[in-house]
């Protein structure tokens, strides 16, 4: 329905464009000079159909299940329910209407599911009423308006800019449903367990916290020493430290010697190459990691006299190096790329040999966009997911052996979140306030990062 | 002191070999890991490709089957089948007792029913008489046939018995074992026995995801780079939503399934482990990557074209829209191609919206329930499963397979139709 309404919407418009078209043409051949190209006046006629079509969509969408509830609970409204139980009667009547209802059908529930599917129909047909006659009204109104002195490209180009102004909003849009997806939980975890208990307690078990029934959930005290987050925080950034220490002197060597050793040759194959690493879906590295490298430390292991976890942080964080190779390798290799060739001059003209050049001039030279790529690499590391949930232990224990097996905050979004949640439950809550402290974390890095990068690059542009 | 300098000097070209050497090795590491990592996926997935078939003797016996004289289309379709399937698999072995039917039965896969009904509904002719039909072995045995299987474990740790062994054996020696291309690979959904389970639901689960990435993505990340790059004032404002598109384009994926799950799903109510949803959590994904990569080519384009365009009197709205945005498509479709690239191998945010479901019917449309294929490769290589290793490594290899087409597409469309300023 709303699909047949939507198609006749899109057709009203393209007429409204063919008669506006037609009516610049009219006017050009009675030998007037028009104030803008003829399909202006078409957009014109076209957008008028637009912006009263959306605007009556918009306002049906935000009103309409509203009024329709209102009016199917008015049958009940004298009967002294709570709001509970009549959003309860509503969400009965909706699911009947829709044929998925399984419960004991009362004729109360189906005498309103009956009123719902009417009311439901009615709006149907009187939005497709009214949107119809204000659109042509609209359109009409318009092309009554159109003359030969009337401006139309003006017009167009404002609501152009404004749907491009808009479009550019996305990315606050974003951005501000991340906040608003994270911050409600997350305050309403917080308001069951202490923030001090999460940031400082050291024994994370959430699935103690498992509610059967929700009255249970409001009793705080069996929650305490369940949430305590320390483990977690601590399992993540030594997960990322190991990483690191596989990434940085193997990406930062390979990113000197692309810059200032390869011949234009190797550069040409051996870059695109090396991002193919970045390019490898990371549940694919997880694989690897649960697979390959994790056995096969455990064998070495072994065969040393070591007990090594075949979920061992050292397997997870390894690979996820391997992973995180090409970002430091590439950024730090257009790092260096960028600094002016003169410094490199000066220092060979002081007899100094390539490395010492690389070495005293350029690396210092270079070191803020090196930091900040190796702070970019820290961020992915810290919220990368599926290689620690496929390769490191979902258990969090608090250990610094490298053989161990840890846990990380993403490990524990995905344990907590995967399968049914119920909101409401602090098991579910205290998945997003993980989340929250993830998404701040990184946050703070990439910021830094990104400043670090910008100011570096205009020292040298 | 002669010496002592060029000693010192000695030491000093040293150091650069050494230091060069690092360089080297440290590339060569790189790509030892890349090579390391595609032989082994390479050597663990190549033999999915291959399904391994028994070959059984089935009578078609009127009578097992209730079927009457001369029956129509739709009594073959209503028949019984299961009898006769049971027969010819307890037939391979006369002497087998009651336990050791029940073994035989389970040497090829559930389907054996379904396969020896279309062989009959292919060729109605066959009632009363026998035929070998192809059964799909069940997966341990596959995995005995490809020489997956440790065979010499001792029999209670194993999933195959001696007995099933012995049988398979002799089926072998008698070439009634095949080896077959495995097209069901391709054409089955999900399924929890790994000889059945085929990627074709987690396939359109993908492709759908992905186009509804594409249909939001697109537009709005190229109308906000031509707002950002052509028309905005340089102020706060502009400077803040610059910001904030860098800042996405580095936020971890799992905190886009945390906003997919806590407003998509919590909030605006829309249907859980569907496509619809994925699509949308990875197009806000996707946003920054195409905004960057459309700003990068439209500032590409020379001043001199715009500035032309404005000469002739062309409004900035019609200079951007007929000549600067067109020149830029070719670098805006690549960068977009590359970040639907990215999409398509993300895992996590669709783990959180629900899109790990266990789904054996393949999607018709984004609203239905659906996997994607990165998430097939978890659910798989989180299954316990001998058969599912090389499952996994297969999946691997066709997404694999799709990421290589879509870069090379995006690489082509740079090269070819990217014009070159200078």
């Amino acid at each position: 329905m709303n699909l047949i309404l939507f198609t006749f919407i899109v057709l009203l418009g393209f007429t409204s464009y063919y008669f506006g078209r037609k009516k610049a043409y009219t006017i050009q051949s009675s030998n007037k000079r028009l104030t803008a190209l003829p399909q202006f006046y078409g957009y014109y006629l076209a957008i008028w159909c637009a912006i009263p079509a959306f605007i009556i969509f918009s306002l049906w969408a935000i009103f309409e299940p509203t009024i329709v509830k209102l009016l199917v609970l008015s049958d009940y409204s004298n009967q002294g329910y709570l709001d509970d139980e009549l959003n309860l009667i509503y969400e009965k009547t909706k699911s009947l209407s829709r044929g998925q209802f399984t419960g004991e059908i009362t004729p109360f529930i189906e005498a309103s599911a009956e009123k719902y599917l009417s009311l439901r129909s009615i709006a149907q047909s009187s939005k497709a009423v009214i949107v119809l006659s204000i659109i042509i009204a609209s359109v009409a109104y318009a092309y009554k308006r159109i003359s030969s002195n009337s401006r139309t490209r003006e017009p167009v180009e404002k609501f152009l800019n404004a749907v491009l102004f808009t479009a550019s909003l996305a990315a606050i849009l974003t951005t501000v449903g991340i906040v608003f997806s994270l911050i409600f939980q997350t305050i309403d975890f917080f308001k069951v367990i202490p923030l001090f208990d999460f940031v400082f307690g050291t024994h994370w078990y959430p699935a103690k916290a498992f509610v059967r029934d929700s009255s249970e959930a409001l009793d705080p005290s069996m929650y305490s020493d369940t949430f305590g987050a320390v483990p977690i925080f601590a399992g993540t950034f030594f997960i990322a430290f190991i990483a690191m220490c596989v990434a940085i002197p193997i990406g930062l060597m390979s990113g000197i010697y692309l810059a200032e050793y390869a011949s234009s040759k190797v550069r040409q194959y051996a870059k695109p190459l090396i991002e193919i690493l970045a390019g490898i879906p990371t549940v694919v590295y997880g694989f690897f990691a649960a697979l390959t490298v994790g056995p096969f430390l455990k064998e070495l292991g072994t065969s040393m006299g070591l007990e090594v976890s075949a979920e061992s942080a050292l397997a997870a964080g390894g690979v996820m190096g391997i992973m995180i190779i090409p970002f430091i390798s590439s950024l730090s290799d257009d790092v260096i790329t960028s600094v002016p060739q003169s410094l490199r001059d000066g220092s060979y003209a002081m007899g100094a040999t390539k490395s010492e050049t690389i070495k005293r001039v350029i690396f210092p030279a270079a070191l803020p966009g090196i930091v900040g790529s190796i702070l970019l690499g820290v961020s992915r590391a810290i919220g990368e997911t599926m290689i620690v949930v496929m390769a490191s232990g979902l258990a969090a224990n608090l250990t610094l052996n490298p053989l161990e097996s840890t846990s990380t905050i993403t490990a524990q979004i995905v344990v907590i979140l995967i399968g049914d949640q119920a909101f409401g439950d602090p098991k579910t809550q205290a998945a997003f306030a993980l989340g929250m402290s993830l998404f701040l974390v990184t946050l703070c890095l990439n910021i830094v990062a990104l400043r670090v990068v910008k100011k570096y690059r205009e020292k040298y542009e | 002191m002669n010496k002592s300098k060029e000693q010192l000097l000695n030491k000093r070209y040293k150091a650069e070999q050494r230091f060069r050497l690092y360089g080297l090795s440290a590339i060569f590491m790189a790509l030892l890991f890349l090579t390391i990592f595609i032989f082994k996926i390479f050597s663990t997935g190549y033999s999915a490709f291959q399904k391994t078939w028994l070959i059984v003797p089935v009578t078609f016996d009127a009578e097992l089957m209730m079927l009457e004289q001369n029956p129509s289309n739709e009594d073959l379709q209503d028949a019984d089948y299961y009898d006769i399937a049971l027969k010819s698999m307890a037939d391979l072995d006369p002497n087998a007792n009651e336990d050791q039917e029940n073994e035989l039965k389970r040497m090829v896969s559930y389907f054996f029913e379904k396969e020896i009904k279309n062989e009959l509904l292919n060729n109605p002719g066959l009632i009363g008489k026998t035929k070998e039909v192809y059964l799909t072995a069940s997966d341990d045995l596959d995995q005995v046939f490809k020489g997956n299987y440790p065979r010499d474990l001792p029999e209670d740790q194993r999933r195959v018995s001696d007995y099933q062994l012995k049988i398979f054996d002799q089926l072998v020696a008698k070439g009634k074992v095949e080896s077959k291309f495995n097209i069901s690979f391709f054409t089955y959904a999900d399924s929890r026995e790994p000889e059945l389970a085929g990627i074709a639901s987690s396939f359109m689960g993908s492709i759908f995801s992905i186009l509804v990435c594409l249909m939001i993505a697109f537009p709005v990340a190229v109308l906000a780079a031509i707002y950002l790059e052509e028309f905005a004032p340089k102020n706060r404002f502009t400077d803040f939503i610059e910001v904030n598109i860098n800042n996405l384009a580095a936020v971890p994926s799992i905190v886009f399934g945390l906003l997919g799950l806590g407003v998509l799903l919590a909030i605006f109510h829309l249907p859980r482990s569907t496509p619809l949803v994925g699509g949308i959590t990875l197009s806000l994904m996707t946003l920054p990557t195409i905004i960057i990569a459309a700003r990068a080519s439209l500032k590409a384009v020379p001043p001199s074209i715009r500035e032309a365009a404005l000469a002739m009197g062309a409004s900035r709205m019609q200079t951007t829209m007929h000549h600067t945005v067109p020149l830029s498509m070719p670098g805006t479709l690549s960068g977009t191609i590359i970040g639907l690239a990215q999409a398509l191998g993300e895992t996590a945010p669709l783990i959180l919206i629900g899109m790990v479901a266990f789904v054996n019917t393949i999607p018709g449309s984004p609203m239905d329930p659906a996997a994607s294929l990165p998430v097939q490769i978890y659910i798989w290589a989180e299954s316990a499963e001998r058969g599912f290793v090389e499952k996994v490594s297969a999946c691997i290899m066709v997404l694999l397979g799709f990421l290589i087409i879509m870069n090379l597409f995006a690489q082509i469309i740079r090269h070819k139709f990217e014009k070159k300023w200078s």
